[in-house]
């Protein structure tokens, strides 16, 4: 019996939110302390209420991109080598499995975002003009940190350079990211087109997935 | 490429075949100059001491590393090329470090596993219960002993039809049953076509049941 790549992408994605449930670091460390981020920045630079509007949207999105990133690395870099050779010889195909962690990835981003997001709207009294292309871009970002994430795991994965390629590898990937979501969320507020920004994230989405998914075999080898 | 069923009779025929291999990981050589052929049948005892290669021989014959150098096939795959990756879901390994996930029940790892492989999740019930597991299924593997996370993955290896079988130490942290069960699958492996490698350090236990046995000194078969 042969299995289909979506057949096993769905294994994968049951497997990683399985395990994430059982292991609750998202629910019980990651959203708290992406939270108390939040919190702190009011205390830092004061409860000028003008200005905690007007800098709000760019703290949430700099928290997000913080966290997410981390939290796709570390769930993406989880698996030891044995369960890894495990699952190579249940037959699973690589690409799947790259599909498969990323969108357990982008699930448990996206529940970060609307936790951390509706901390933000309470602290910093954000406006949500346009929420159904707000609720696109944390979409978009969600995916794209989780196959960030999860390519940067393989990259890391498979060379000797190991967690100090992390930063560098991830810092100018997730600079359009961070940029559609700031001047989309600014492009809504000023009322001016925000089409090249979401096509922006667009296109990362898109490249970073074609990468992923191309790599996923070769980066396994190595 | 057309590969023999593991159901059909195929005594006598090279399963694995490795001519003048070496295996490098980064800069160190591993493995020098390795020629070894398993025959459809045979049960083949591996030692060695520690840090001689004998882990990274079953990772070669299980496709998981390329040869840096000679040639070999796998169930007919070179190992040199993406054939390998078609005869993966052949080729069984336990190695003495479990490849199951601990958040998992020993139940919802093996559900796991016949999903990706493609095979009916309702084998799963019988396959614990064949290792003495089945009234343990429920139990989270994290919170199973190293002997029934072991015998977790010898029931795998019973749900799932394999051609060529790798076991890393396979009696240890078993007891009296399941090293019978244990044997038992190897000699039932070989009556029915396929191939046994057993790596361990208990010499005589292995020389019991294997057809012959071969050296690994320095990275080479003697």
């Amino acid at each position: 019996m042969t299995t289909g790549f979506w057949h096993q992408v769905r294994a994968v994605i049951d497997r990683d939110l399985l395990r994430e449930r059982r292991q609750g670091d998202m629910l019980w460390i990651t959203i708290p302390f992406g939270a108390i981020a939040l919190l702190l920045i009011p205390l830092a630079i004061g409860t000028d209420a003008v200005l905690l509007r007007e800098i709000g949207p760019g703290m949430y999105w700099v928290i997000v991109m913080l966290f997410g990133v981390l939290v796709a690395v570390s769930r993406a870099s989880r698996e030891t080598l044995p369960q890894q050779d495990a699952s190579a010889l249940l037959g699973l195909d690589p690409a799947a499995g790259f599909v498969g962690r990323t969108a357990s990835s982008a699930v448990f981003l996206l529940i970060f975002e609307v936790v951390v997001g509706v901390v933000a709207v309470g602290l910093y009294d954000i406006s949500l003009i346009g929420i159904g292309w707000l609720v696109t871009t944390m979409l978009l970002v969600a995916i794209g940190l989780a196959l960030l994430g999860t390519l940067t795991a393989a990259i890391v994965n498979s060379s000797t350079a190991g967690a100090a390629l992390v930063p560098l590898l991830v810092a100018p990937l997730s600079v359009p990211l961070l940029l559609g979501a700031t001047q989309t969320y600014d492009g809504l507020q000023g009322g001016y087109s925000i089409l090249s920004w979401v096509l922006l994230m667009v296109a990362v989405v898109l490249v970073v997935s074609i990468i992923g998914v191309l790599t996923a075999r070769p980066l396994q080898e190595t | 490429m057309t590969q023999p069923d593991a159901t059909e009779d195929t005594t006598g025929v090279p399963l694995v075949v490795l001519e003048g291999v070496g295996v490098r990981i980064g800069s160190t050589q591993i493995l020098r100059d390795v020629t070894l052929e398993i025959d459809a049948g045979e049960v083949v005892g591996l030692f060695g001491a520690n840090g001689a290669g004998k882990t990274t021989v079953l990772r070669l014959i299980a496709t998981l590393i390329r040869p840096a150098q000679g040639f070999g096939t796998v169930l007919g795959a070179d190992l040199s090329s993406s054939e390998r990756y078609d005869v993966r879901r052949r080729i069984g390994m336990i190695g003495h470090v479990p490849g199951i996930f601990p958040e998992l029940t020993l139940a919802e790892n093996l559900r796991y596993a016949a999903r990706v492989a493609g095979v009916p999740t309702d084998r799963v019930g019988g396959a614990l219960a064949a290792v003495g597991l089945g009234g343990a299924a429920d139990r989270t593997a994290g919170a199973a002993s190293h002997g029934m996370q072991r015998r977790t993955e010898f029931a795998r290896e019973l749900m799932i039809d394999r051609s060529l079988l790798l076991l890393d130490e396979p009696h240890s942290a078993l007891d009296r049953d399941a090293v019978d069960l244990v044997e038992g699958l190897i000699e039932r492996k070989a009556a029915e076509g396929g191939a046994v490698v057993v790596v361990s350090h208990d010499r005589d236990r292995v020389r019991a049941i294997a057809h012959r046995t071969v050296d690994l000194i320095g990275g080479t078969l003697v």
